[in-house]
């Protein structure tokens, strides 16, 4: 048995260095994957890849060798363009090996463009049409409720996914209904496809918005890994409401030429942007 | 005196009684659940019930969540609004990852009456079909729909079934028999009404019952009609169909729906690859319906026996 179940360790240096690591790791495979397929979306995979470690390998209770485990965390990623970080942190926990990831995007591939919960083991739901993943979340969360399973469910929605009406007819509904074994976390990191979300389609005051649906606000540096435990932790701690961190991030995060840039939202480095890329990481790693 | 039935009432009971013997199911509403008859549910069970409000879209999806956990989850609210409303939920949460998810319509077709074109739906069956991995049943009257929900329970993975709104006649018995002779519903095979030697008459939903009394009249004309109930639109029982049009070499559709991509639509696509055989749909003409009575509504849209009468005459006359 291989389960994660480390969220009572506390949040010290050591913990903290080696989810940091782990995320450098993340992070290389993210670009590495999508090179090779020549095309998805690295910025919004880089920005919430600390968040994406914090959950698969120190936060989430679940058990690669067996992904339907009844009693599991469940994970949900709303914004399923997202998908190298959840593959590469999969595949890092050993669902499945890490020369998979180098099929991604390919004909016959368990890794699809976007998530697909039957092919590919440790995905809970099929997500990639924006707005869905926070209702299925709140499903998940609801049948755990009707069953008396302590398991929590953690959706991860990106910024420009909350443009989607749909998001908010979730929001109201896991308020209404008291859910509290429900934890959002929002990628806010301030573009999507065709901008910056401040230009597209104002979110601001986003936390105040989430305030007003009814749910706990807990607003954090998502880069900042301690910040993301303790938030995780905190999050946990909420009754009869639900909680949303909302996770100031970068796109790119990680890579000097990627940061805030629109245009790595939805393409893939070049093979030479690849080696610049690698060797930033790998300077960061011996840092 | 006809005996009558609406095929929502008779899922809202369907429900319950199921609900008492498989706390598996789940059942959801989008505030209209005193017209789907899902509150009947809801009263007896609201520990396993969910009123999302006027939000179908997240009602699609988190009937996917609880589905992804084991339950067998049936989401209702009325079929415009279960299909187009919420399309791409139900295609990318429910129909692509095959969960185990029935979404049970109310209210489909024209004969919703008064309320009018927004809340009447002629293109359901067509879209909800075109999907993947889903099935689409369309009971015939109340005794039918029980069987179906009880079916669709062991069933595995999505589907779609229409109801209608007003009171209809019921072509069964009591538990499901015809002529005292009991039947067995199976999801998936169409159920042959009456034998007849010149045309067929493949019907489905409320249309059923039009096409029997269609039937005695051309027998008193000394036309003989066979009767075939599908109530299962996909996956459509091709064999039987297929039969019983080389059989009497002629075929007429009838259907609460649009003439394009429902029930007409499908048995074309059999027919023309496996049967040629001269074909009339008898539906919505490629139309929104308006507001009126039922009665008056279904002879508008040409939804009634004597449609299917003179439509069953020409079939036969195509016969070369």
């Amino acid at each position: 048995m291989t389960i994660f179940d480390d969220k009572r360790r506390p949040h010290d240096d050591e913990v903290v260095a080696k989810l940091n690591r782990i995320a450098l790791e993340l992070r290389r495979n993210i670009l590495i994957m999508t090179t090779k397929a020549g095309s998805g979306h690295p910025g919004g995979s880089l920005s919430s890849a600390d968040i994406v470690t914090a959950l698969y390998f120190h936060h989430l209770r679940h058990d690669p060798e067996n992904p339907k485990w009844e009693d599991r965390d469940r994970f949900v990623l709303s914004k399923g363009h997202g998908c190298p970080a959840l593959y590469a942190a999969l595949a890092e926990s050993g669902y499945f090996p890490e020369d998979t990831l180098w099929t991604l995007r390919k004909m016959g591939s368990i890794l699809q463009g976007h998530p697909d919960m039957n092919k590919t083991p440790g995905v809970e739901a099929s997500t990639g049409n924006l707005g869905q993943g926070l209702s299925v979340a709140l499903g998940i969360a609801l049948a755990g409720r009707i069953d008396r399973k302590k398991y929590r469910v953690f959706a991860l929605l990106g910024d420009g996914e909350i443009d989607e009406g749909q998001i908010w007819e979730a929001a109201m509904a896991a308020a209404h209904y008291k859910v509290d074994n429900l934890t959002a976390i929002l990628d806010l990191n301030g573009i999507q496809l065709d901008g910056l979300t401040k230009d597209i389609m104002s979110l601001e005051p986003v936390a105040d918005k989430w305030r007003a649906f009814g749910w706990h606000v807990i607003e954090i540096d998502g880069h900042n890994m301690r910040e993301i435990l303790d938030a995780l932790d905190r999050a946990e701690h909420v009754k009869y409401m639900p909680a949303i961190v909302i996770a100031h991030t970068v796109k790119g995060k990680g890579v000097s030429f990627m940061e805030g840039q629109v245009k790595f939202h939805g393409t893939a480095l070049t093979e030479e942007q690849l080696v610049k890329a690698l060797e930033e990481l790998k300077l960061e790693a011996e840092n | 005196m006809i005996r009558k039935a609406a095929t929502r009432e008779a899922y809202g009971e369907a429900l319950v009684e199921l609900g008492r013997v498989d706390n598996r199911i789940v059942v959801l509403d989008a505030d209209l659940s005193t017209s789907t008859r899902t509150i009947l549910f809801a009263k007896e069970f609201p520990d396993r019930f969910f009123n999302f409000g006027i939000a179908e879209a997240n009602m699609m999806c988190v009937a996917a969540g609880l589905a992804s956990c084991g339950k067998v989850v049936f989401a209702s609210t009325f079929a415009v609004f279960a299909s187009g409303r919420a399309y791409n939920q139900f295609r990318t949460s429910i129909a692509y990852p095959q969960l185990n998810v029935k979404v049970v319509a109310t209210h489909g077709g024209i004969s919703v009456g008064e309320d009018g074109v927004t809340h009447q739906c002629v293109e359901d069956i067509a879209m909800m079909r075109a999907l993947p991995h889903t099935n689409v049943i369309v009971p015939a009257d109340g005794i039918e729909t029980k069987e179906a929900v009880k079916a669709i329970i062991e069933w595995p993975g999505p589907v779609y079934m229409r109801l209608s709104r007003p009171a209809t006649p019921l072509i069964y018995e009591e538990g499901y028999k015809l002529n005292g002779r009991p039947l067995r519903y199976k999801v998936g095979d169409a159920v042959k009404l009456m034998e007849g030697k010149d045309v067929t008459i493949v019907a489905t939903g409320i249309m059923v019952s039009e096409a029997l009394t269609a039937a005695a009249s051309l027998e008193k004309e000394g036309i003989s009609a066979a009767i075939m109930n599908v109530h299962t639109i996909k996956p459509l029982d091709e064999s039987a169909i297929v039969k019983t049009a080389k059989e009497t070499g002629a075929v007429v559709t009838a259907e609460e729906h649009s003439i394009l991509g429902g029930l007409g639509g499908a048995v074309a696509e059999v027919l023309v690859e496996n049967a040629q055989v001269p074909m009339i749909r008898v539906g919505i003409r490629d139309a929104f319906g308006e507001s009126g009575t039922t009665s008056e509504l279904l002879m508008k849209y040409g939804l009634t026996a004597p449609d299917i009468i003179e439509a069953s005459k020409r079939a036969i006359k195509m016969k070369k």
